[in-house]
Order: structure tokens, then sequence, then C-alpha cells
């Protein structure tokens, strides 16, 4: 069980933010951080681990981290922490990058094997790729048997087969290792299928906090389908219009009526929706 | 042909190289990881040696450490210390003379790297200290090689401080950059030549060294 209260002024000259927030999370939770960048959500995880200062208090079970007097410093609060650039020690391989967090053989061994990079143990990190890099740093992070997992954006620079097969492997320490896991992510797939609850940060606040299908599910009322997409072209055809909507990483075309065109503008954020037909979903 | 001032050169050198890799490793750290005001007001005095002529810093090292000055009454009453035309005084005055040349390639390295790579030491419960150096110092063995050896160079290469502050006394305070000043003054053109080229040879080589190091040194971190 960890409490959080906490407040931080962010920002410099015109842009001040104030870093407002107020949270239980229970143990075993895994919990979803998701917002525009700029929400404050980076620097939220940097004040848990203590690598930045805030006003407020910080309480894990009946340790205090943070209050008026005390900020308990990284060392000492045994957090696994996942940066989304690796952050590897590139002057050691990859065995040692876990040793020297802390020289139990066994825990790194079996580590390496759920994550299955043991034949990696005598590479230098320079040697890998960003998948095999996130890994070891996946490893490295579980070698203090943390209480808390952080993870700052961690598949944000992956491909994406690469991420799913990632994204089992944090679930699987996170259920290994009874972990309370704070997970950052832009992603709402990734969040839906991993995360028991998010929260959405907006401007150093809280704006959201609930289950995943709850805050990313667009539809409303008697509406079917509904997606959010950029509007890339519109396209006179006759009397027509073809519009074509970039919507996650597919393109859709969408016929529109002279009417239903006016008014739209290039690059504009649009929503597309429907109610009379019932979509199928097969396999392909 | 007589090599002492080679050996009063290289001897300098090694004894400036040593004394200043030790004072800038904290002086560095210090300097990379603070957030304070007076930031740079340490970073342009420290620099200053560059930009200053040799003459204008043996003047003021001259001034202090002359035997009138209470810094040199202290030394020399407590310790027995005489930092005027010695060699204990060349090293000082090669340490003031040399500290930027030390002190910034080490400071570049302290700044080069991932900040996220020391917090994750950190993290992992390592205090400062571990993390400095198994963590930072292997890996900016580039920086640290060139600071030394562009400190030791630039000690063998100094000339007016060393001349200011330590004379020209054969055996004592005369080192090779010195001796060729004066043997091209004594028309003694053979042996200017034969001093300058074993300078040039000593000063390529050592580049060349660096360069070598440096370019397979990153090719094994990036």
């Amino acid at each position: 069980m960890i409490t959080i209260d906490i407040k931080k002024t962010l920002g410099g000259f015109g842009n001040r933010m104030d870093l407002l927030i107020k949270l239980h999370i229970n143990d075993n939770e895994f919990l979803a951080i998701s917002g525009k960048s700029g929400s404050g959500k980076t620097t939220f995880l940097r004040i848990l681990a203590g690598l930045e200062e805030a006003e407020g208090y910080i309480k894990v079970d009946d340790k205090i981290w943070l209050d008026k007097k005390n900020s308990l410093p990284p060392q000492k609060r045994e957090i696994g922490f996942v940066f989304q650039d690796y952050a590897l020690f590139m002057n050691m391989n990859v065995a040692d990058n876990l040793l020297y967090i802390n020289n139990d053989k066994k825990l790194a061994n079996e580590l390496l094997e759920i994550c299955e990079i043991s034949d990696l143990a005598k590479r230098y990190p320079s040697t890998l790729s960003g998948g095999q890099k996130q890994r070891v740093a996946l490893c490295r992070a579980m070698m203090n048997r943390p209480k808390l997992l952080l993870m700052d954006e961690p598949l944000s620079a992956l491909d994406p087969d690469i991420r799913v097969k990632l994204q089992d492997e944090i679930m699987a320490f996170h259920k290994r290792f009874k972990t309370i896991t704070l997970f950052v992510s832009h992603d709402p797939s990734e969040i839906y299928k991993m995360a028991d609850r998010v929260i959405l940060l907006d401007n150093g606040m809280i704006k959201k906090d609930g289950i995943a299908k709850d805050i990313f599910l667009k539809t409303s009322g008697s509406q079917k389908l509904s997606f959010e997409g950029e509007l890339l072209d519109l396209i006179k055809v006759d009397v027509i219009f073809i519009a074509i909507v970039s919507i996650g990483q597919q393109l859709v075309e969408v016929v529109l009526s002279q009417a239903e065109a006016k008014g739209l503008k290039i690059g504009q954020k649009v929503k597309i929706s429907t109610k009379a037909f019932s979509p199928t979903v097969s396999v392909i | 042909m007589n090599f002492t001032p080679f050996i009063i050169s290289f001897k300098l050198a090694a004894i400036t190289t040593l004394i200043l890799f030790v004072i800038s490793l904290p002086y560095a750290w210090y300097l990379s990881q603070t957030k304070s005001k007076i930031k740079p007001f340490l970073e342009a005095l420290t620099a200053l040696p560059i930009v200053l002529p040799p003459s204008v810093l043996g003047f003021y090292i001259l001034y202090a450490l002359s035997y009138n000055s209470p810094l040199s009454r202290f030394l020399d009453e407590n310790f027995g210390i005489k930092l005027v035309f010695t060699f204990s005084g060349l090293v000082v005055a090669s340490c003031l003379y040399s500290f930027p040349f030390m002190l910034q390639p080490i400071q570049n390295g302290f700044e080069g790297l991932s900040k996220n790579m020391l917090e994750a030491s950190y993290l992992g419960g390592k205090g400062k200290l571990k993390t400095i150096f198994k963590v930072a110092l292997p890996n900016m063995k580039s920086s640290i090689l060139s600071a030394c050896v562009i400190t030791f160079a630039h000690t063998v290469g100094e000339f007016g401080v060393v001349l200011m502050v330590g004379g020209s006394i054969p055996g004592k305070t005369k080192v090779a950059s010195v001796a060729i000043y004066e043997m091209v003054e004594e028309m003694d053109y053979t042996a200017a030549h034969i001093y300058s080229a074993i300078m040039v040879l000593i000063s390529f080589t050592v580049l060349f060294v660096v360069y070598a190091f440096n370019k397979k040194a990153k090719s094994r971190l990036l």
C-alpha cells in the first residue's frame, strides 16, 4: 500500500505548472500512467524514486519515504527503475550489469531465463539490439527484489512485435515478484492489456482514474464504432468528397457529401463514428 | 650530449599530471553535478591559464612565492619549503598553469555520461563513491587518457612560467624547452636541432597514441 500526496512546481518562466498528485496504490497493483508529454508523468516517477525533490508526503507500507523533515535517498528506497533509454552500465557485460546491483547469481540466472536472454550473459550492451537491452534493464531493475517497480515509457522506442513480447515479460515479473508496478505509456492497447488501473495526467493533475476500458473507450451513447484520427486529405470527386483519415497506424477513406465536407480542414483532429451498421470482427 | 633537461621536464610533467589528476577528479565531479550559481565563476577562474600570457601567470606566481610574501614566509618557517627557483616551485607553478588542461576533459567526460546510467546505480543502492569508481570512470576512459596526456604534454611544452618561476639552474630547474632557448641564444644549432627533433617526435607519438586509443574506446562504448 502506497500513499502519495505531493506537490512540486515545475518549469521556468511562462510555462509554470504545479504537479499535484494525491493517490493510493494497492499492493500488487499494476498502475498505468498516461497523459500528454509535459503533463508530469516522468517527474512523478522521479519523485517517487527520490531522484527529484518535492513537498508533501509519501508512505510505503509503514515506512515514510517523504515528509516535511525527511526524504529517504534513492539508495534506500529499494526501487526497480526502467528507463526509456535502457541506461545500462556500458562498461560491464550483461551478467555484471545485474550482479553489480546485487551479487546474487541464482536470482540473476533466473531473471535472464525468464526473459530468454541467458545466452547473452557475457555480451556487452553495445552489441545488443534495443529489445535485448531493455530486457537486460528489466532484469537489472529486479535484482534488488524491489517492492516498487517504476517504468518510464520502457517500450516506446521498440518495434511493435518486440513490444508485445516484452509486455508479457513485464507482466510475468509483476506476478512472480508481486511488485507494485507503475508504468508510463501512451499506448491504449498496451495499457488495456497490462494494467489493472490507469491514471490520466493533465497539466500536473490526475484528470481521470479508473480502469482502461472506461478511460480509453471512445464510443458514447448509441454509437457502435468511433475512432479519433487526423484528416490527411480532402479530395473533391464530382459532387462528393473523399476524406483520407489516419487512425493509429492505418489510413481510412470516407465518402462525404459537400455539406459534410464543408468546414473540415486538412490537419484537423476528427472523429469517425457510425450508428446504423453492426461491425463484424474476423481473423486476418 | 647532456639530457638532464629532458629528465627534469619529464619528472616535472609526471608529478604535475599525478597531482592534478587527484585534485581534478573531485573538483570536476562537483562541477559536473552542481546546479549552483557560482559554477560559471569557478569555471572561468580555472580556465584563466588558457588565455593568460604565461608571463602574467609567472609574474603573479613569482610575486606570491617570493621570499618576502606572507605565504612564502609561512611555508619556509613552518615546513622549510622554498618555492622560488626550486624544483618544488616549478611543480606548484606547473600545477596552476596546467590545471584547466586536466580539469576540462575530465569535466566533459563526467558531463557526457548518461545521467540515467548514474541514477540506475543510485537506485541499485550504490553510493556516490562506488558509482564514480565503478560506473562513471570506466565509461570515460578516453576522457581520462586525454586529460592526462594533454596535461603531461602541455607541462613538457611550457616555457614562460617555468623560466620566470624556476630560472634556469642546470640540473635543478632547467627544463628542455628552456634549454633549447638557451642553445639558440648561444647559437649551438646542432644541439637545438637534436633537442627540438626529440620534442617533436615525443609529442607526435603521444598525440598519436591518444587519438588511436580514443577511436578504439569510442567504438566499444557506442
